[in-house]
């Protein structure tokens, strides 16, 4: 089998696409967002609870998608809880890096090592929106004034 | 792909067409092009890439300008191209074939020209569910602007269109039916002639989206007294950036300009302008020249085959696809109309359209997957998107078999 559709494809991306992480609404929120892509018709809502301290204490999302853009959105999702909004959006960057396959900085070890999952990712130009909308539509969520 | 036993099929040859296209012999990541997305852009074959460069190398100029010899000729040959499309699809007279950029400029001239200067709040376009996105928006513009109602008629489903829903929706406050002549997602082909007969009756007239129906059987506005009919030249194996609009003469001629500018013009003083007769009237600035002339070698191209023969070999590409994915429980074909023409549709079961399509890319398969820019039609069967394979007169069985092949590797990566 294609070596680049196996990376792509792998286990763990299935597994999250299949068995989302934090999904579902979050009554809670005090940042919600919704990205769409017109496209190809990828959803995603992300629900935020950011507290005193800027720290994500909670984080759910509702989408509808392909398997990248929902991994991608699961993957997110598990990373973020318990962060700062300032490490979320360094993880962002990160990760833009990552999955347009450029060099990744700044970020340690074991971040690094959960994001690289999705690397696979750089090698089909195409599918790197759908890895990313997740990740805009957070950045969005905690830019906007709330819900 | 396996080799299989000659399909004997008289009088097409397929292997013979396909030697025509030279972009069938490149490879796709190692693998042979196995190209199932005409239904979005057809590949064009080498005689109408060879006119349209032996014209910008031999003859070309601007047209219905100069006094010089090249505009002269440069002229002729346009003319003669809007000479072939009228025979293409029958029409009485070469004025009732206007240039367009494409099928969707074909469309939006008529909701500019013809519609809004007289639609009223409250007036009614009647549409079916199936109508691609390019014969929607036009007349969103009028629910937006100028207070017209869009009514929709849903279609069956199995995706056939019901005659009786079209004229049951039509009533006195219908100023038109605009309908596609084949679907561009499920391949339905529609009863446009008696929609026309049934919108006449009760004095409302009809356009068509031709730019599927077009390809894949002869038209004969005539016959089919249509009042409108729009196509687009790239997926008639011709260039990107020309189509055409039929109008009869009668709506023509009382319809207003569309763009401004230079060649549609009668007279221009500092008082006021007056403006040139259809078909000029609507084709303002510098036509699409050379797009002519290749739209046209893509009319000869296809007019030299038999055409019942490319469609029948179109079917038995249809009927063979329709077949082999039954295997398949996990995967649905949506729209299976009566005498539907080439496109198959079809969602997986856990799979997302775009993880399939993408797995097929690496097998050198394209399809289209998405919303087709039909969601209407999407929601109406209950699917955010889905997964295309669309047969063109070059395709052949071993393509299918070879998609048949890639689909149960997608679902073999995508299940894991």
């Amino acid at each position: 089998m294609d070596d680049s559709l196996r990376e792509l494809y792998q286990d763990v991306i299935l597994d999250h696409s299949k068995h989302p992480r934090h999904f579902g609404a979050l009554e809670s929120a005090t940042h919600v967002d919704e990205g769409y892509n017109p496209l190809c018709g990828d959803r995603v809502k992300i629900y935020l609870v950011v507290d005193a301290n800027n720290r994500i204490a909670d984080i759910k999302f509702e989408g509808k998608g392909c398997a990248i853009s929902q991994a991608s959105a699961s993957l997110m999702t598990d990373m973020l809880v318990g962060r700062t909004t300032d490490e979320a959006e360094r993880l962002m960057g990160g990760f833009l890096h990552l999955v347009k396959g450029d060099a990744v900085s700044g970020l340690d070890a074991d971040d690094k090592e959960r994001l690289d999952v999705m690397a696979g990712v750089s090698a089909f130009p195409m599918r790197v929106k759908c890895a990313t909308l997740a990740w805009h539509t957070m950045k969005s969520a905690l830019e906007g004034a709330g819900k | 792909m396996t080799a299989q036993p000659k399909i004997i099929q008289a009088g097409f040859d397929v292997e013979a067409a396909r030697a025509d296209f030279p972009i069938l012999s490149r490879e796709v990541y190692g693998k042979p092009l196995v190209y199932l997305d005409s239904a979005a852009s057809a590949q064009k074959p080498r005689q109408v890439l060879d006119a349209m460069r032996d014209f910008a190398s031999a003859d070309y100029a601007n047209v219905h300008r100069g006094v010089h010899l090249l505009s002269a000729e440069s002229t002729e040959r346009y003319e003669a191209a809007r000479e072939t499309v009228r025979k293409f699809l029958n029409a009485a007279h070469a004025d009732e074939i206007v240039f367009t950029k494409g099928g969707t400029e074909a469309i939006n001239l008529v909701s500019y020209s013809y519609l809004a200067p007289t639609i009223q709040p409250g007036d009614e376009i009647v549409l079916s569910v199936m109508e691609h996105h390019s014969n929607i928006v036009p007349w969103n513009f009028l629910r937006e602007r100028q207070g017209a109602v869009l009514k929709w008629v849903d279609v069956r489903d199995d995706g056939s269109l019901d005659v009786e829903a079209v004229d049951a929706a039509i009533c006195a406050k219908t100023t038109l039916v605009a309908v596609t002549h084949m679907s561009n997602v499920l391949g339905t082909v529609t009863p446009l002639k008696e929609i026309v007969a049934r919108a006449h009756a009760k004095d409302v007239p009809v356009l068509a989206d031709g730019c599927q129906g077009a390809v894949h059987e002869a038209v004969d506005v005539q016959a089919l007294d249509v009042d409108f009919y729009a196509i687009t030249g790239h997926k008639l194996y011709g260039p990107t950036g020309i189509g055409a609009l039929y109008g009869k003469r009668s709506h023509l001629k009382a319809m207003r300009p569309f763009n401004g500018g230079g060649e549609m013009i009668r007279e221009v003083s500092l008082e006021c302008v007056t403006y040139a007769n259809p078909p000029a009237r609507f084709e303002a600035g510098t036509p699409p020249i050379i797009e002519a002339v290749g739209l046209a070698a893509a009319i000869d191209y296809l007019s030299a085959f038999d055409r019942t023969e490319i469609a029948a070999h179109e079917h038995d590409l249809l009927a063979y696809a329709r077949e082999a994915v039954r295997q398949f429980n996990w995967l649905r074909v949506i729209g299976d109309a009566p005498g539907k023409g080439a496109i198959i549709s079809f969602e997986c079961e856990g799979m997302h359209a775009h993880d399939i399509a993408t797995i097929l890319d690496r097998e050198g398969i394209a399809v289209r997957a998405g919303h087709h820019c039909a969601q209407p039609l999407m929601e109406r069967f209950g699917v955010a998107s889905t997964t295309r394979a669309s047969f063109a007169l070059y395709n052949m069985r071993a393509e299918v078999d070879a998609l048949v092949q890639a689909l149960a590797k997608a679902r073999k990566i995508l299940s894991a």
